[in-house]
């Protein structure tokens, strides 16, 4: 039996991490059930109630009806409901005993590689005396793989346990319906340990507008980069629009500080911030090596730049070859017309 | 309140990966090396908390005699002393290991008369990514634990008098969670992991680094490991270049590209 | 992704300020289908010049690296990418002062304003730093700072501008096909590209690419840190790049360089670290760019205490952070200088390789003219890729000798100074007898050579006061009153110098007369047996060398050159030769070359052969096969040492038996053996001999160092027309011996010039050829004959006047001197009666 951590949204739906999870426990059910030294599924130890290869699904505060029925397509025989006052708050060591008590003895406990599902599975794995695999995207009759280096390379390994205890990493398996079952819904009320809960969340502080100011460099979700191709310090109010626009802040290149242009605060790269935003748009910047080591944890990098060969179009998403006055000159144009 | 941070010197990789011949490990020949970003948060948060309570800050690795660079870095940008356990192949040790080998080296200090309020360790390795030392060192010291904390406050009461007991105190700690900052207050000492983001991680002064040229530096040789280490080889992505989406020339492909600005969802409404 | 044309005039490999500013040279000149590739992105590509520091000092030692330096700095200014700032050389020990005061005569010399300044003076431009570490400083106002990369797109775009350039970046070279010795195609990853050409300016790749076609550019990738400090709050408060002056602290081998708010610290302070071309990482598995490799904390560690020390102020602010730090790769090669010109392994094949960011241009502009028109108007000899000896493009050889060089980057280097790497790689069949005699070797060319023998210590005190000992350590460095003493035994008796390291090349086949006539300026039609000493030019006139030819028969030349040069000189002969179906071969490990001068010379060779060697029966200039006991000896009698006596030729293995005959027969008569200090320096100078790489370069005409002959033979010679031209036109400078007249300094210690220190008028105003060069010492020596030093200069034609008074500048005092030739005439012997006789 695979028993999978699922976690719900605040609207009460399945997670996609989650349903992930469930799909890869559903399709890959015999490799991850231990082997025997031939290879052959260890049968002897399995108890009567669930059928070897069926999909259990452990959810821990409100279970709504939408969630039941996701879990049902997604082939889960059983729901855990786990629903108690000392639930109620997140306490890492509380939550995973709650499914330590639930879970099987041979099989495997399975989450998503999502922080709580990292760290709620590191417990799980301490208190059944387990190792623990993190980030796994297979399994085979081999053992695992599993991401390691930010995802640049795959560790292939062996987890000698009876019970496998692993996180799935994000996107390593596409959500899957089956045929829908009718699970068994087992409500847990567990109390948990005084020592379970010493660290549990005080409080959530959800963010406000106010605290979402993004206008810092090094939080902005959107950063314009401007390099020497602005032309002149009276050069950037194209560039600030944009900035504007996209609520964003603006990131120039050493050239730009050196020529005193704008303040060192403003400077990206080696020797200025780095930055981490959802978008940055690279403005006439070529893309020195000392500029790009600061742009490199940007998600989307677009560039916009008169020459095709430079290196920030070679390293970019999106690019538009140009001008970059005339480029952004006609984005901020079709922003504004598009508001109305 | 003195601060125990446990680092790990990996290679610096920024690009292209290529595997040494026993395909277990990456070839880090042409390669520098650093400490995991979380770890650097990890030991930026320490140096402040502790320059907020009046305290010290060591920091650890479990590593080749080389990672005494790592931890000379962590004293470049503030940290007190460190302390190598040194060993010729890291990659041997599992985190089981290695969380029974620090925790063995903090009762030891801690008998030497130097105990740890607080011990920091980042979320992840950058390279191993296991996600699972700091919950089994704090298993093996019986200490509550935390993963994902950005940002620490020492409470008030948790200042250390000038005899720096590591007796309680409190302190509070804040991550992301997901609905939002989570926050928890924890009683000391206690195991937290540092997930980067909740501040900026200085770099070294020149007197830092005159510093940490001179740092006092305890030294220990690491058992054979216990468990060893689940890893039978690593693979390699097939290869992707990058492939740049050319969105059009001049003026008239500024509606294609407000089009990917839309879709990531970044255009103020 | 741009396609790439499947045919060039010349591909271009490297987009570094090299390349780039060769593509612009190349098109200026009327080049077309150029292409240029580099397997990095534009506009930097990953090599040497993106991590460049891009500062300039102009004064260098080398007359060749300053000359490159200066036309560098005039294309950077053109460019309107060059900003003065003026530049500090600080001492921080008296032997640096003298350093520096060595320093303020190359500026002189070159003609380049410097001033020597105190601490205080300093201080008034870098207010940051503390004057109490240094002495002194070296101040340059024409010191600057450059934009590199943006100076090379500029380069490169002018050239596509034209039509004459296609650029095609993230291509890399991936093989090179060869056909029939010469570059036949360059394959890359976007294709093959049919070319006789192949231009390789990749820095410290060099070596790769050029191994693809089987040629050597012995270079290595070297090392240098540096790191950025900043922000710093004395440097931000003020606008632009640069606005301090650089700091070179020259007794801690770094600088500190302002960048905007930054300040960058670069070191060559410390151990050679070496990497292999082949090992650099690719631009996917570079943290930075593949040249910018990771730092090591540790060899850098003494060089921030020491710039704390200079910039406390700055450097020990704690907000002032190590921002960025690299090993950054440059290329070192075992002599130090750039690697330049077409391979003599591979016709097509060129090399711009090993070039600073302050040459750069400069030397775009020299190889690009080479290309074009066979020579560079700026003299780049001492660069030539030819030079190399075989052992000398060894991969051992390039690591030993870079790995020594590499702490003199800053280090005070004598002009006389001797590797201790890579020794006794060539040695002559004499050597045990030599060594036997106490011989102290210098190196040249690997050869080990006698300067001078221990065994002739003796000599010292039967020649007393007429030795001219020198007490200045730096004057007697890596010399020898010896020297001088031997010189006196061979005047007065007779010497025995080995000249084994001569390089030795037979121009042959019935072509062979007229190959040669086409090469060389003098008369080689001449009878069989005659020798010729005879200058080879260059089509503009200058000298490509001065070499002796011997005719052994109506078909054979033996063509005999320095150690130094004569790769280069095998090179010239073998280009030239190739259209006139004269074959060559060279024979310089065949031979072993012993030479016998003095007044007794005569008297010794004739007790070992039944040969008449009387002055009738074996004439001056002239050479034959003559029987020592069971020897043949080629006998060829002329004299750069200007005595009576004979250059004696004998297979290597038949060496050691001559040298014993002739000591055996020599010692009762007085012989000695005579080290190369005599043979180089005292016996030439003296007899107002010029050296090539000294007096002769490619900048200087045969008329300008009095070397015209009446008549121009009617053949026609490389470099005829020009100097036929040159012959009709008044010089516009005159090469002049000068005597030293007092040596006493300021402290009463006598001192003796080493050469390259400036001369001017008695009233300290430089003197001004018509060249634009300012007047120098090319060589300076004793003269023992004389009881003189010597010095030979150009001068401007106005002061080349027989007893004009004038001055030598050295350690920034004034000596006087006196005009004492103003032709090719000897101070020594001027009729020549000794070799004569």
């Amino acid at each position: 039996m695979t028993l999978v951590f699922v976690e719900t949204d605040e609207n009460g739906e399945v997670a996609l991490t989650s349903a992930e999870a469930l799909t890869f426990a559903r399709t890959n059910a015999s490799a991850l059930l231990p082997q025997l030294p031939d290879g052959a599924p260890d049968t002897s130890r399995e108890v009567a109630a669930p059928p070897s290869g069926s999909t259990e699904a452990v959810v821990v505060g409100p279970l709504s009806e939408e969630a039941v029925g996701e879990l049902s397509r997604l082939g889960v025989s059983r729901i855990h409901h786990l629903e108690s006052a000392d639930l109620e708050a997140y306490s890492a060591p509380a939550w995973a005993q709650a499914i330590v008590d639930i879970a099987p003895e041979t099989g495997a406990v399975l989450a998503s590689g999502t922080p709580r599902g990292m760290e709620l599975m590191t417990h799980v794995a301490m208190r059944t005396g387990e190792r623990m695999a993190a980030n796994v995207v297979a399994a085979d009759e081999e053992g695992l793989l599993r991401q390691v280096l930010g995802g640049a390379a795959f560790e292939r390994l062996q987890l000698d346990g009876d019970l496998q205890v692993l996180t799935l990493a994000g996107h390593a398996c596409n959500p899957e319906e089956t045929t829908p079952t009718t699970p068994e819904i087992l409500t847990h009320s567990p109390e948990s340990a005084a020592e379970d809960l010493r660290t549990r969340v005080v409080r959530t502080e959800v963010e406000t507008a106010a605290d979402n100011d993004t206008s810092g460099l090094t939080q902005a979700r959107a950063v314009v980069g401007a390099g020497r191709g602005v032309g002149s310090e009276n050069g950037f109010g194209e560039v600030l629009e944009l900035v504007d626009h996209l609520g964003g802040a603006l990131g120039v290149s050493r050239v730009v500080t050196g020529l005193g242009w704008r303040p060192h605060s403003e400077q990206v790269g080696q020797t200025g911030s780095r930055i981490t935003p959802d978008v940055y748009i690279a403005c006439g910047i070529s893309g020195a090596i000392q500029h790009m080591a600061g742009i490199e944890g940007a998600k989307t990098l677009i560039a916009i730049n008169t020459d095709e060969e430079s290196t920030m179009v070679q390293r970019a998403d999106y690019a538009i070859i140009g001008d970059l006055h005339e480029v952004v000159g006609a984005v901020n144009e079709e922003i504004r017309s598009r508001r109305g | 309140m003195d601060i125990l941070v446990c680092i790990k010197r990996i290679p610096d990789i920024s690009g292209q990966i290529t595997l040494d011949a026993s395909g277990t490990d990456i070839d880090d020949s042409g390669l520098g090396h650093t400490a995991s970003a979380h770890e650097e948060c990890a030991v930026e948060l320490a140096i402040q908390t502790a320059a907020a309570t009046g305290g010290k800050v060591t920091v650890l690795t479990l590593g080749p005699a080389e990672a005494v660079e790592q931890l000379r870095a962590a004293v470049g940008v503030g940290a007190n002393d460190g302390i190598l356990i040194e060993t010729e192949d890291p990659g041997a040790f599992g985190p089981e290991d290695i969380a029974q080998i620090i925790g063995d080296v903090i009762r030891d200090r801690a008998e030497g008369g130097q105990s740890f309020d607080l011990v920091l360790l980042g979320n992840d390795a950058a390279d191993t990514g296991d996600f699972q030392v700091p919950i089994r060192l704090a298993y093996d010291l019986e200490y509550p634990v935390l993963t994902g904390i950005q940002t620490l406050s020492a409470s008030a009461g948790s200042d250390s008098d000038s005899s720096g007991s590591s007796a309680g105190g409190s302190i509070e700690a804040r991550g992301i969670g997901p609905a939002g900052t989570e926050i928890f207050s924890l009683e000391l000492p206690a195991v937290i992991a540092v997930q980067e983001g909740g501040v900026d991680p200085r770099y070294p002064s020149i007197t830092g680094r005159m510093k940490a040229k001179k740092a006092r530096i305890a030294e220990y040789v690491a058992p054979e490991p216990g468990a060893g280490n689940p890893r039978i080889g690593l693979e390699l992505p097939p290869d992707t270049a990058n492939e740049v989406t050319i969105l059009g020339e001049g003026p008239d492909a500024a509606g294609a590209l407000v089009d990917v600005l839309e879709e990531i969802g970044v255009i103020r409404s | 992704m741009a396609s790439i044309p499947t045919q060039a005039s010349v591909v271009v490999v490297g987009a570094g300020i090299v390349g780039n500013s060769l593509v612009h040279h190349l098109a200026e000149l009327g080049w077309r289908d150029i292409v240029q590739v580099d397997k990095g992105p534009l506009p930097n590509p990953g090599g040497s010049t993106g991590h460049a520091s891009n500062f300039i000092f102009p004064v260098d030692h080398s007359r060749e690296i300053t000359d490159l330096t200066l036309d560098s700095v005039r294309q950077y200014k053109e460019l309107g990418v060059f900003t003065q700032s003026g530049g500090f050389e600080v001492a921080r020990t008296q032997e640096r002062m003298q350093e520096l005061r060595r320093r303020m005569a190359s500026a002189k010399a070159w003609g380049i304003e410097s001033h020597l300044v105190t601490p205080e003076e300093v201080v008034e431009k870098v207010p940051f730093l503390d004057p109490s570490v240094i002495v002194g400083a070296f101040w340059t106002p024409t010191v600057g700072v450059v934009d590199s990369v943006g100076a090379g797109t500029m380069m490169r775009e002018s050239a596509q501008n034209k039509g004459a350039l296609t650029v095609s970046p993230n291509t890399e070279v991936t093989g090179i096909d060869v056909e029939n010795g010469a570059i036949a195609r360059v394959h890359t990853t976007k294709g093959p590209i049919e070319t006789d050409k192949i231009l390789i300016a990749c820095g410290v790749w060099s070596p790769r690419i050029a191994a693809m076609a089987g040629a050597a550019i012995p270079l290595t990738p070297a090392v240098h840190q540096m790191i950025s400090v900043g922000p710093v709050p004395q440097l931000a408060e003020q606008t632009g790049e640069i606005s301090f002056p650089i700091v070179r602290d020259m007794d801690t081998f770094c600088y500190e360089r302002q960048h905007g708010s930054d300040m960058e610290i670069g070191s060559y302070a410390h151990r050679a670290i070496l990497h292999e071309p082949d090992e650099i990482p690719s631009i996917e598995a570079a943290k930075l760019s593949p040249t910018e490799m990771p730092f090591t904390d540790d060899d850098f560690d003494p060089q921030l205490e020491q710039a704390l020390e200079l910039m406390p102020d700055v450097l020990s602010n704690p907000d002032v952070e190590i921002r960025y730090a690299i090993n950054g790769l440059l290329s070192l090669t075992p002599d130090g200088a750039p690697i330049l010109g077409e391979s003599p392994e591979v016709k097509g094949l060129w090399s711009a390789a090993a070039v600073w960011v302050k040459e750069g241009p400069g030397v775009g502009r020299a190889v690009a003219e080479w290309m074009t028109n066979g020579c560079p108007e700026v003299d780049v000899q001492g660069a030539d890729i030819a030079r190399f000896h075989p052992h000398q493009r060894t991969r051992a050889h390039v690591q030993a000798r870079t790995s020594e060089a590499f702490i003199k980057t800053y280090g005070i280097v004598h002009p006389g100074e001797q590797w201790n790497s890579d020794r006794n790689v060539r040695l002559s069949p004499m050597h045990e007898r030599e060594k036997e005699l106490g011989a102290v070797f210098f190196e040249v060319a690997g050869w080990e050579r006698p300067q001078w023998y221990a065994s002739n210590s003796p000599l010292l005190e039967e020649f007393g006061e007429r030795v001219m000992d020198r007490t200045a350590e730096w004057d007697s460095r890596w010399w020898s009153p010896i020297i001088n003493a031997e010189h006196l035994a061979l005047r007065e008796r007779a010497g025995l110098v080995d000249l084994s390291s001569f390089v030795i090349f037979d121009v042959f086949g019935p072509a062979a007369l007229d190959a040669v006539q086409s090469i060389v300026l003098a008369q080689m039609d001449v009878s069989i047996g005659r020798v010729v000493y005879t200058p080879v030019l260059d089509e503009t006139g200058g000298f490509r060398s001065d070499l002796t030819i011997m005719r052994l028969a109506h078909d054979r030349f033996r063509v005999v050159t320095g150690a130094a040069h004569g790769m280069v000189d095998v090179k010239w002969f073998a280009d030239r030769l190739q259209e006139t179906g004269a074959q060559i071969a060279e024979l310089t490990s065949s031979w072993t070359t012993i030479g016998l001068w003095g007044p007794r010379a005569r008297d010794i060779l004739s007790q070992v052969t039944n040969a008449d060697v009387s002055h009738e029966g074996f004439k001056f200039g002239t050479a034959r096969t003559i029987e020592v006991g069971s020897l043949q000896v080629l006998a060829s009698r002329i004299s750069y040492v200007g005595d009576l006596g004979w250059e004696l030729y004998i297979p290597m293995e038949s060496g050691l038996r001559l040298w014993d005959v002739l000591t055996e027969a020599g010692t009762e008569k007085g012989l000695v053996p005579v080290g190369l200090g005599v043979y180089g320096t005292t016996g030439r100078i003296e007899k107002g001999y010029r050296a090539f790489g000294a007096e002769l370069d490619s900048e200087r005409s045969v008329i300008e160092v009095g070397m015209a002959r009446p008549k121009v033979k009617s053949q026609s010679f490389v470099g005829r027309d020009a100097h036929l031209r040159h012959r009709e036109e008044d010089p516009k400078a005159i090469l002049c011996s000068l005597t030293v007249d007092d040596h006493t300094s300021a402290s009463g210690e006598k001192r003796y010039m080493l050469g390259g220190e400036p001369i001017r008028s008695e009233d300290g105003q430089p003197l001004i050829d018509g060249h634009g060069h300012h007047a120098f010492v090319t060589s300076a020596g004793s003269a023992p004959s004389l009881g003189k030093h010597v010095l030979m200069a150009f001068l401007p034609p106005a002061e080349a006047v027989l007893g004009n008074q004038l001055i030598v500048v050295y350690m920034e005092e004034a000596y006087p001197v006196t005009v004492a030739s103003i032709d090719a005439t000897p101070l020594f012997d001027p009729s020549n009666e000794s070799i004569r006789r």
